[in-house]
C-alpha cells in the first residue's frame, strides 16, 4: 500500500500556515501604520481583501456546490446595511465593529436560507435567474424605501452616509483568513464531501444516503454568510452606502473573479480576487485603456485556459514542503518522487 | 498486476460498533415486494411484481431489453414512487420514503450507467459512501475537534478495507474518472457497501467486462455476500454470471414476471426461452 506522504505531522501543518499568515499580517500592518504604504494604497489593499472574501465565498456555491447564483451582491448589500446601521447606532466601542460584521453575516445567512430553500429546488439557468431576481429585489427595495415604520434607516437613493470608517487592513485580512480557514475545513470534512458529491452527481449522492437538500442549503448559507461579512467590511471601508453599488454588475464582477480563478479552487479565487481588484487601480495612469485591458485579460484567459487560472488545483504550502523534504531525503532523481501522492492540505492564504 | 494470484483478503474487524453490525441470519426475507407496479402516463412499465429475497441470498433479475428491470431497481430505491403495491424491507414498509431514507434503512445500489463522483479521488468516493457512518457535526469539522480526527481516521481505515475487497487500495488517491471501466464498476460497488446496506442492488455489474474479469467479479460478489452477510440482487445480461451465482432468478418481460425459480428451472422454462428467442413457428 502506498503510504500517504504527510511527512509534516498534523498540528504542525496548521501551525506553519497560521504563523506565516500572522507574519504576513504583522509585516503589512507595520508598513501601513508606519506610513510606508500610503493611505490610498492601504484602502486598495482592504478592498482587495473584501474582493477575496466575496470570491472565496461565491466559489463555495459555484465551484464546490456546482450551482450558479447571480445574487451574491444582494447578500453583500444585506450584510453591508446591517453592519452599517449597527456601527452608526453604537459607534466608538472597540467590539462594535466585529459584532456588526457578525450581525451582517448572520442576517445575510438568514436571507440565504430564505432564498436558498425555494431556489435550490431549481437547477442551472432557472436558479441563476431566481437569484438574479433576488439580488435586484434587494437593490430596488433599498433604493425606494427610505423609512421603515417611521424610522429613517436606509435613506433610499440618497444612500447611507457618515458610517464610521472602521475597516482596517488588519481586520479585513483577519476576516480573509477566517473565511479561507472555515471554508477549507468544511470542504475537508464529511460535510464538504457531501457538498462536492452534489456537484458531481446528485442522484448518486442521494443513493449514498446524503440529504442533498440540507447540504445544498448549507453550502448556499455559508456562502451568503461570508458575503454579508464582506458587505460589512465594505461599508466600513467606503463610509457611504449607495444601493446601486450592489446591482447586477457587482454580482457579475464577483462571478468573473471565481470563473477566472478556476471554479472549485480556493487559491484561484484568492488570486483572481486580488488581481482583478488591483488591476483597475494600478492602471489608473492609463485611464482610457484600463477597462480595455481588464476585459482583454478576461478574454485571453478564457481562450487559453477555459477552466480558469488554477483549474481545480489548490495550492498547499505543506504539500510543497512535503515534496521538498522527500526530495532531499530520497536523494537525486531516484525513487521517492514516484510514490508521492501529496495530500493537498494547507490553506491558500497569501 | 497480480490480479490472478493474489492472496485472499481478510477483513479485520474495526473498532466501531457502527460498521457491520452482526446481522440476523434467520430465514425471514430481507425484502418482500408485493403487487408492485408503476404507470408512466398510460404506459404500465412494471405490473404486479412480487418477490422475496432471503437475508443472505443472491438473487438475479433478468429479461430482454426494456423489460423493466432497472425500473424495478428505481422503484425499490424510490427514484420513482410506485403507483401500486408495497415494498417491505426487513419487515418495515417503505411507503412514502425517499431515496435517502430507503438508503438509511439498508438498500444500496449501483447504476447501469456508472454514476461515480468522477472529479474526486477514489478515497473520497468511498468516504462519501461512508457519510452516514461518520457522526461528527459541523462545528467539530470547522474547529477540528478530536471527534473529527477520530471519526475521519476510522472511516479512512474502513474505506481502505472496503477497497481491498477488490484489491483497489493502491488506487485510493487516483481520480475516480481516470480509472478503467471495470475498476469504475468495482468502485461503485465499494461505495455502495460503504453505506452499510442489508440489501445490495447491482445494475449490470459485469457490463463491459471481459470474461476473466467477469469470473473474478462472480467470486467477489460471493465473497461480499459471505463476508458482510447481506442479500444481493443483480440485473445482468451475462448468463454465465447469473446462472453461476444466483440462487433465485426472476424473469421479467414487458413489466411482468413471467418465471421464477432456481437457475435450472429458468433454463428449461419454455416461456423464458420464448421471451428471449421468440416463439417457434408452427410447423405447416
Amino acid at each position: 500500500m502506498i503510504k500517504k506522504s504527510t511527512i509534516i505531522p498534523m498540528p504542525l501543518r496548521y501551525l506553519i500556515n497560521i504563523v506565516l499568515f500572522a507574519a504576513f499580517l504583522f509585516v503589512m500592518n507595520t508598513l501601513i501604520t508606519g506610513g510606508t504604504i500610503s493611505k490610498y494604497y492601504s484602502g486598495v489593499i482592504s478592498s482587495i481583501g473584501i474582493s477575496i472574501i466575496l470570491a472565496v465565498s461565491l466559489n463555495m456555491a459555484t465551484g464546490y456546490l456546482g450551482q450558479l447564483p447571480l445574487g451574491h451582491a444582494g447578500f453583500m448589500a444585506v450584510g453591508a446595511y446591517t453592519s452599517a446601521l449597527i456601527m452608526k447606532a453604537a459607534a466608538g466601542s472597540l467590539i462594535t465593529f466585529p459584532l456588526a460584521l457578525l450581525a451582517g453575516g448572520l442576517v445575510a445567512a438568514l436571507f440565504g436560507i430564505l432564498i436558498g430553500i425555494p431556489a435550490l429546488k431549481l437547477k442551472g439557468d432557472y436558479l441563476a435567474i431566481l437569484t438574479l431576481g433576488f439580488g435586484q429585489i434587494i437593490m430596488v427595495v433599498l433604493l425606494n424605501i427610505d423609512d421603515v415604520l417611521g424610522f429613517k434607516l436606509t435613506r433610499g437613493a440618497a444612500g447611507l452616509q457618515k458610517i464610521p470608517k472602521t475597516t482596517t487592513f488588519l481586520i479585513t485580512f483577519i476576516c480573509v483568513g477566517i473565511t479561507c480557514f472555515v471554508i477549507h475545513t468544511i470542504m475537508k470534512s464529511r460535510h464538504g464531501r457531501a457538498i462536492l458529491s452534489i456537484r458531481e452527481n446528485e442522484i448518486a449522492a442521494e443513493s449514498c444516503g446524503i440529504n442533498t437538500t440540507y447540504y445544498k442549503t448549507l453550502g448556499f448559507v455559508v456562502s451568503a454568510f461570508f458575503a454579508g461579512v464582506a458587505g460589512g467590511l465594505y461599508a466600513g471601508n467606503i463610509g457611504i452606502l449607495n444601493p446601486s453599488a450592489f446591482g447586477f454588475m457587482k454580482s457579475i464582477e464577483i462571478l468573473v473573479m471565481v470563473v477566472l480563478g478556476g471554479m472549485g479552487s480556493m487559491f484561484g479565487s484568492v488570486l483572481s480576487g486580488g488581481v482583478l481588484t488591483a488591476l483597475p487601480e494600478l492602471l489608473r495612469d492609463f485611464d482610457k485603456y484600463r477597462m480595455v485591458v481588464y476585459s482583454l485579460v478576461l478574454v485571453v484567459v478564457m481562450i487559453f485556459k477555459p477552466t480558469g487560472l488554477m483549474g481545480t488545483y489548490d495550492f498547499s504550502l505543506n504539500g510543497l514542503l512535503d515534496k521538498l523534504i522527500l526530495r532531499l531525503k530520497g536523494g537525486k532523481g531516484d525513487g521517492g518522487g514516484k510514490a508521492v501522492l501529496v495530500e493537498k492540505e494547507g490553506k491558500a492564504n497569501e | 498486476m497480480s490480479r490472478f494470484q493474489r492472496e485472499p483478503v481478510k477483513l479485520v474487524p474495526v473498532p466501531s460498533p457502527n460498521f457491520i453490525p452482526e446481522r440476523d441470519v434467520d430465514k425471514t426475507p430481507i425484502l418482500e415486494v408485493s403487487h408492485l407496479g408503476i404507470d408512466f402516463g398510460g404506459l404500465t412499465a412494471v405490473d404486479d411484481f412480487n418477490m422475496a429475497i432471503g437475508r443472505t441470498e443472491i438473487a438475479g433479475l433478468i429479461g430482454p431489453n426494456g423489460a423493466g428491470k432497472t425500473t424495478v431497481f428505481n422503484l425499490l430505491t424510490k427514484v420513482y414512487q410506485p403507483t401500486r403495491g408495497t415494498i417491505m424491507l426487513d419487515g418495515r414498509d417503505t411507503a412514502g420514503m425517499n431515496t435517502i431514507q430507503v438508503n438509511k434503512l439498508g438498500i444500496a445500489r449501483t447504476f447501469q450507467n456508472i454514476r461515480l463522483f468522477k472529479a474526486l479521488s477514489v478515497m473520497d468516493n468511498v468516504l462519501i459512501g461512508l457519510h452516514n457512518e461518520m457522526d461528527y457535526h459541523l462545528p467539530s469539522a470547522v474547529f477540528r475537534f478530536p471527534s473529527y480526527w477520530r471519526s475521519e481516521k476510522i472511516a479512512k481505515g474502513r474505506a481502505l478495507e472496503l477497497l481491498s475487497i477488490f484489491d483497489m487500495q493502491d488506487l485510493a488517491d487516483a481520480k475516480a474518472g481516470s480509472l478503467p471501466y471495470g475498476a469504475q464498476r468495482r468502485l461503485e460497488i465499494v461505495r455502495a457497501l460503504g453505506t452499510n446496506p442489508s440489501l445490495l442492488l447491482l445494475d449490470e455489474p459485469a457490463a463491459g467486462m471481459n470474461p476473466s474479469e467477469t469470473t473474478e467479479l462472480m467470486e467477489n460478489i460471493q465473497k461480499i455476500r459471505d463476508t458482510f452477510k447481506i442479500a444481493i440482487m443483480l440485473i445482468e445480461h451475462d448468463m454465465s454470471l447469473v446462472m453461476g451465482i444466483c440462487e433465485g432468478i426472476g424473469v421479467l418481460n414487458y413489466g411482468k414476471v413471467i418465471a421464477k425459480g432456481t437457475p435450472e428451472d429458468i433454463q428449461s422454462n419454455p416461456q423464458v426461452i420464448e421471451a428471449y428467442l421468440g416463439k417457434k413457428k408452427e410447423a405447416n
